[in-house]
């Protein structure tokens, strides 16, 4: 920098001026790397390292009381999602794991649908309030986050189980005779996750409508727009960059949810996230759950790529 | 009820007021007003005087308190905005920013359910009529403010409603483009034959574009006349003072007859004025308030002229001169006289001068 500085004023001719701006750039630049030194050294350590960890292992033997030999082998990969018997040597789609995956899937898409649709009218019902008081309203929606996320759970557990307040009421009032089974089914895994998770559906919805120019719902309802049509055609598509946002900030924490499965989920009822944490812990078999954890990542990648697409597509229409 | 159907609006006692207790505030105070159909009506007014809570009690995004409000003779005053069959254009114009130049168009429509082609058609036929053909595909945020107000327009027009909502629209808009835009409102109107409701604080574009004006102050319409009409006879101080370049002149009645008053200026001699309608006939002694428009006096010599007094301040502005001649009761009194190439300044500031009004210049204002 110092060295483009003595040079610069006036001595020198057109292309020594240009040469040393050319080197004060790369000097900026240098700088910056510098600068994002601490940056980079995190993300390699807590986000790249691991993940390389975790690719190499699925690729290794699985060692007799977990961890692993370093001897190559593909069987991680293969038992995510093939298995051979035992007796017979014949080779057949790995049943369970299939059913855990699809299991996933479907709650997660379950949850980020309910979410919505719980979350949706929340954020516009926030964006309409006046000014003041929006904050108060925010202030609520976060209020559980103060909360361990174990404690809410169980929290969930009490309203829900056999004994539980709802089915008490339920059975008090002589709706039903037997309790509701509702406690370690997937519903409760989807009211426990849809629970968690509703805060990071709100935010960004309630984060595009702020913007919203309410003044165009008024333009739609003198364009004969009844109310529905207005939800459709106006504020819908204008909501859309929070809607698709909350929707993965939803649906990628759900896929690989770990404890809301396990406690509201009972045993038998796991997720991915349940599946992988057993390989690596009783199952003993560190290359299957990072075989294992590399598929949900690849699942949330393609979620990701599918929004990234979506945004891109809006956004090169808009501009 | 026959009869009414002449009307493409009436406005019948109505009143709106917002909050309740001590905050209530009297937006519209029980007006009633009678819209001709293919009429081009202005409400007038500064700003909080009800004229944009009027305009959106007709559109349906208000309700009135109390009264009536009747579209081609039927009640209309509960019906929510999408079925009554009246557009606006907004001063925002409020166009949807996800849709094309011909979507928004095509939305009034489509929401109508009128047939694909039929939709096609008339946003091409509007696309034509206000010029913006060949922006059709563009989206609302790539055209300039200009532009943007034609689309609110073809927008607001494409349904063909019964009745027209202008709020405010041109205020966005620089000096120049606001002159083409009334020029242009004024032919669509013409070339769509639609009843326009125009809403604006702007005396001038009010006095250019429409067929009638309605003056409103704090909630009530003060006067409803032709521009001409409103100019020339004011009925009220608020009116005469708001539109125009006014001068009052306190005097007091010597004798009233037939529309006629003789009056005896404060500051000055004895002249005839106009009365005009809607104003009660004053009898002899009362004071009174005279209004006479600064183009309607001329500077004369001293002692020529019905007011007398010294010449204070003299004002070039271009087309015009402002003659400030302060009167002998301490008033102001302004003279506005037009300019022309060989003219030579025979009055100049300190001079005591004479102040001649037009015969008919002269008129009695209610208070």
């Amino acid at each position: 920098m110092g060295e483009a500085q003595t040079k610069a004023p006036g001595t020198g001719t057109g292309s020594q001026v240009q040469a040393s701006a050319e080197r004060a750039r790369k000097a900026r630049v240098r700088a910056h790397w510098l600068l994002n030194t601490p940056a980079l050294i995190i993300l390699l350590c807590a986000a790249s390292g691991p993940l390389f960890v975790v690719i190499i292992y699925s690729f290794l033997t699985p060692g007799d009381y977990g961890g692993i030999e370093w001897a190559f082998s593909l069987d991680g990969w293969f038992s995510v999602f093939m298995q051979r018997d035992i007796f017979e040597g014949t080779l057949s789609v790995a049943d369970a794991h299939m059913s855990i995956l699809w299991r996933s899937v479907r709650l997660s898409l379950l949850t980020t649908l309910t979410a919505f649709v719980l979350g949706f009218p929340t954020a516009y019902f926030i964006a309409t309030r006046p000014r003041e008081t929006r904050n108060v309203w925010l202030f609520l929606i976060t209020i559980p986050f103060w909360v361990n996320l174990l404690i809410r759970t169980f929290a969930i557990m009490e309203l829900i189980r056999n004994k539980g307040v709802i089915n008490t009421i339920l059975m008090s009032t002589g709706i039903i005779e037997q309790p509701i089974q509702m406690l370690f089914t997937d519903f409760a895994i989807m009211v426990g996750m849809t629970y968690v998770y509703l805060p990071l559906m709100v935010l960004p919805i309630y984060a595009s409508m702020e913007k919203f120019d309410f003044r165009l719902v008024e333009a739609g309802y003198d364009l004969y727009a009844t109310r529905m049509k207005v939800l459709r055609r106006i504020i819908l598509p204008l909501a859309k960059p929070g809607i698709v946002a909350g929707s993965i900030l939803v649906f990628i924490p759900s896929l690989g949810a770990y404890v809301t499965p396990r406690i509201l989920g009972g045993g038998k009822n796991m997720m991915l996230g349940n599946l992988i944490a057993l390989q690596f812990g009783q199952g003993r078999n560190w290359p299957l759950g990072s075989a294992l954890a590399l598929t949900l990542l690849a699942m949330v990648m393609v979620a990701l790529l599918i929004y990234v697409r979506g945004v891109a597509k809006q956004d090169s229409g808009r501009h | 009820m026959r009869g009414d159907t002449d009307f493409a609006v009436q406005v019948k006692g109505v009143t709106k007021v917002f909050g309740t207790g001590a905050q209530a505030f009297r937006a519209v105070d029980e007006v009633s007003i009678d819209i001709q159909q293919n009429e081009f009506l202005t409400l007038l007014g500064p700003s909080g005087c009800g004229k944009t809570t009027l305009l959106r009690m007709i559109a349906g995004f208000e309700h009135p308190t109390a009264g009536q409000i009747l579209l081609d003779g039927a009640e209309i005053s509960h019906l929510p905005p999408y079925q009554r069959p009246v557009n606006t254009v907004f001063q925002s114009y409020a166009l949807f920013p996800h849709m094309t130049v011909a979507q928004n168009i095509a939305f009034g429509l489509e929401m109508l359910g009128k047939p694909a082609g039929e939709v096609r058609q008339t946003v091409d036929a509007m696309l034509t009529l206000v010029r913006m053909a060949e922006l059709r595909d563009r989206r609302t945020d790539q055209i300039s403010g200009g532009q943007q107000q034609r689309v609110a327009l073809a927008r607001a027009l494409a349904p063909h409603p019964k009745v027209l909502l202008l709020d405010e629209p041109l205020s966005a808009l620089d000096y120049k483009l606001r002159k083409d835009m009334q020029i242009e409102l004024k032919r669509l109107q013409s070339e769509t034959g639609i009843t326009f409701v125009f809403v604006t604080h702007d005396q001038e574009e009010a006095l250019t574009m429409s067929n009638r004006v309605a003056v409103m102050n704090q909630g009530k319409i003060l006067q409803l006349g032709t521009p001409r009409d409103i100019y020339d006879h004011p009925a009220e101080r608020f009116v005469a003072d708001f539109i125009g370049d006014t001068n009052f002149l306190n005097a007091q009645v010597v004798n009233s007859a037939g529309g006629k008053v003789t009056l005896k200026l404060t500051a000055g001699e004895e002249v005839t004025a106009d009365l005009p309608g809607g104003v009660a006939p004053p009898v002899a002694g009362d004071s009174v308030t005279a209004v006479v428009r600064w183009e309607h006096a001329k500077l004369t010599a001293q002692g020529a002229g019905q007011l007398s007094g010294t010449l204070a301040n003299v004002v070039y502005v271009g087309t015009d001169t402002h003659y400030y001649v302060e009167l002998s009761d301490g008033t102001t009194f302004v003279s506005r006289i037009q300019n022309s190439r060989d003219d030579e300044l025979t009055f100049s500031e300190g001079m005591p001068v004479g102040v001649s009004i037009e015969s008919n210049g002269v008129q009695v204002v209610r208070n």
